[in-house]
């Protein structure tokens, strides 16, 4: 028994001790969050920047100039009178523009020929507040023309909230679909990556162990069913492991956040900025404290762990019978994650739809289920269905398991052609 | 004592009968020879001896009892032909981490791991990687981590191909020195010459039986062919006789057969009549080379597949 011990420990340890991990844990998630805040900065820059040249407008449809209607902010348009498109292209320049709108008289119920001129491309976010404020010239003009008083409009117009209400036996707690949404699909493909990328890792160990022929000395000590556990276990508590750093990261990194990015926040929401941004952060903490969180965190470490390994035996008996080809590896592979993908498509859909025969059909099916299962964890889900999943899950990590150590031990020892399905099959289901 | 007894062992693949109704016995202390041409069922057989497969029929006795695959697996070190180690971990730690999967304790393993490296003069390797070693040099760590639990039974499996001469010694003399404190070394090749220098008892397969058994100087007895050397201050052209056949004649070396029923005096006998000075006169034994052809000669070079049932 200690033996095992010992594999485990060495698997885990040569792992944890190695610079990538270091890498791949800690940097990697900061690189991430560096990337995104440099976007964001750059997003943020860009606009500013943009704003400060003016754009002139040749308006011979008539959308802006009509006195009725006074919604153009002067500081980043200007009106242009007295010229045409073809003469106002040589002069804009000249007179500080960053480029010119030229509206040509159209339909009013068909309005087209709309052409933004300017000597450097514009940018996304300026398109779409021109798109926008063009849209709502438009639109303005059309009220006149009806002779429906704007003012009036206002008043009409109407903009509905629904909110979401959970009854629980404590009492009624408000939820936010949004934060559900985003807590389950990122639990889902944390299981989905971790068991992808933690199995491929098992297998390419066991393929390095047997081209090594140093599963040949390791198993004239332990028996090969240890060696294939104790590689999987001690590559699965890298897993945990990974996981714990990266919880205390992001805990840590959120306490930070507000510190160096309380500048980005400001001019990303103009005036309101603080009194939205404080919103967003009182509903997201309203609505995780809303959540099952505890229950989230059992499932999530239940199906990680039962996920892991179920995947894991598959991916160390293919590790066994492939040789240093890494061409054969993924021709086997394949199979294997196919119904990891699927569960990953069904559970995007179960997110969706929680209760659909689908969802429920993927969250109890054992190899699609830990994925799918985190689809479905921020609802209420039936216990029987947490307890037959749990239990066909437990029930195919042992079998596959029993099968896969079978495969396992003759494929380490075989070197040269690799075998075919239906040998391995035979190896799987042979008596001893 | 034999340590090691192995009755009726039988192992067969889908299209070989890899090890086919072997037994034979190996005495504690004894370097013990296994050879065979490539593919005789070598390493299957060994591969039951260390416990790595199951016979499918037939016992294996060890320590006069019947072997336990977990616990006799400690008593056991297996230098596989084909040589494995982690290529990336320290040398220092992997030795002592294979010895303690043998199952020595950490301040154990650390004191023998450090003891044989200073005997074989690796102490400056520890913080190295296998990677970063020579073939010859992970040949020597893969010999320490072979026997550095102290095993009763030490199995290698070609365990020169790689060393330099000097290296080669230095491995040879300690297996002598195992062999005399007690350890039974099993010893697999097919270089003959090493067999004849260091093993007392040997068998040879072939096919997956065992074609032959004894000792070194047993079997070339039982091979020999009356075949001596003479050496002689002259020797006539032609020499007619029916006491011996001429085999091979140089100058005035004569390589002679026996026939019929007659004794080596019976030569000498004839030189002396013939008034010839007799310098030097010795049997020669065929080599173990020589026996090991004729025996496997005529038989397919390679393992042909069969169909078993």
């Amino acid at each position: 028994m200690s033996k095992i011990g010992l594999i485990i420990g060495r698997e885990y340890f040569t792992r944890v001790k190695k610079k990538s991990f270091l890498i791949t844990t800690i940097l990697v998630p900061l690189v991430i969050m560096g990337f995104y805040a440099i976007i964001v900065a750059v997003a943020m820059k860009g606009n500013s920047s943009d704003s400060k040249q003016r754009i002139g407008i040749i308006d011979e449809a008539g959308i802006f100039s009509d006195t009725a209607i006074k919604n153009i902010d002067t500081a980043k348009y200007k009106i242009v009178t007295g010229e045409t498109e073809e003469t106002f292209v040589k002069k804009y320049k000249d007179q500080g523009l960053f480029g010119f709108l030229y509206i040509p008289k159209f339909n009013l119920n068909k309005p087209d020929g709309i052409v933004m001129h300017s000597q450097s491309s514009v940018g996304l976010s300026r398109t779409m507040a021109i798109e926008s404020m063009v849209s709502k010239a438009v639109f303005l003009k059309r009220l006149q023309i009806l002779g429906i008083d704007p003012e009036k409009y206002k008043d009409i117009d109407a903009t509905v909230n629904v909110q979401s209400t959970i009854d629980t036996k404590d009492g009624s707690k408000k939820s936010i679909a949004g934060l559900a949404y985003i807590v389950s699909f990122a639990c889902g493909i944390l299981i989905y990556m971790m068991m992808i990328i933690y199995g491929t890792q098992v297998m390419r160990g066991v393929t390095e162990e047997k081209t090594n022929r140093i599963a040949e000395v390791v198993v004239s000590s332990v028996k090969p069913f240890e060696l294939m556990m104790g590689k999987i276990v001690g590559i699965g508590l890298v897993g945990l492991t990974q996981f714990a750093i990266w919880i205390i990261l992001v805990g840590i990194l959120q306490s930070l956040l507000p510190l160096f990015m309380p500048d980005m926040m400001q001019q990303m929401g103009g005036d309101g900025a603080t009194a939205v941004k404080s919103g967003i952060m009182a509903q997201v903490s309203e609505g995780l404290s809303t959540l099952p969180l505890l229950k989230i965190g059992f499932l999530f470490i239940f199906y990680f762990i039962f996920g892991y390994l179920t995947y894991a035996s598959l991916f160390a008996a293919v590790g066994s019978v492939v040789s240093e080809d890494q061409q054969e590896a993924q021709q086997l592979v394949f199979p294997i994650l196919m119904p990891i993908i699927l569960g990953f498509v069904i559970m995007t859909r179960a997110i969706d739809a929680p209760d659909s025969s689908m969802a429920v059909f993927g969250s109890l099916f054992p190899l699609t289920s830990p994925v799918v299962m985190m689809g479905r964890v921020t609802y209420a889900i039936p216990i029987w269905q947490i307890a037959v999943s749990a239990i066909l899950l437990i029930g195919t990590f042992l079998l596959l398991t029993w099968l896969t150590a079978k495969i396992y031990r003759t494929g380490i020892l075989m070197y040269g052609k690799k075998p075919s399905w239906k040998e391995m099959m035979k190896w799987a289901f042979r008596k001893q | 004592m034999n340590l090691l007894e192995l009755y009726n062992l039988k192992k067969y693949f889908a299209t070989q009968k890899a090890v086919d109704d072997v037994s034979f016995g190996i005495q504690q202390g004894d370097i013990f020879g296994l050879l065979g041409p490539n593919g005789a069922g070598k390493t299957t057989l060994l591969r039951m001896i260390t416990g790595i497969f199951y016979p499918d029929s037939g016992s294996i006795n060890f320590n006069g009892k019947p072997f336990n695959t977990l616990k006799d697996a400690e008593k056991i070190g297996y230098m596989p032909e084909e040589r494995g180690l982690y290529k990336k971990m320290k040398i220092g730690e992997q030795a002592i981490y294979l010895a303690r999967l043998k199952g020595l304790s950490t301040a154990d393993a650390t004191e023998k791991v450090k003891h044989w490296f200073s005997k074989l003069e690796m102490q400056s390797w520890w913080n190295k990687k296998v990677e970063d070693l020579s073939k010859g040099m992970s040949q020597k760590l893969q010999f320490v981590t072979t026997v550095v639990h102290d095993p009763k039974l030490i199995i290698l499996d070609e365990p020169f191909s790689g060393l330099d001469p000097v290296n080669a010694n230095l491995i040879k003399e300690e297996i002598f020195n195992l062999a005399k404190n007690g350890s039974t070394i099993i010893f697999s090749t097919h270089r003959m010459e090493q067999v004849e220098e260091i093993c007392n008892h040997i068998v040879l397969m072939n096919k997956g039986k065992k074609i032959l058994d004894g000792t070194v100087n047993g079997v070339k007895q039982e091979f020999k062919e009356n075949i001596y050397q003479l050496k002689a201050a002259m020797l006539p052209e032609h020499l007619m006789t029916d006491v011996f056949e001429v085999v091979k004649l140089n100058n005035n070396q004569l390589l002679l057969k026996l026939l019929h029923e007659s004794k080596p005096n019976d030569v000498l006998q004839y030189f002396i009549q013939k008034n010839i000075q007799v310098e030097s006169f010795t049997e020669v034994l065929p080599t173990l080379n020589d026996i090991f052809i004729r025996q496997v000669e005529g038989t397919e070079t390679a393992r042909t597949f069969q169909h078993i049932n």
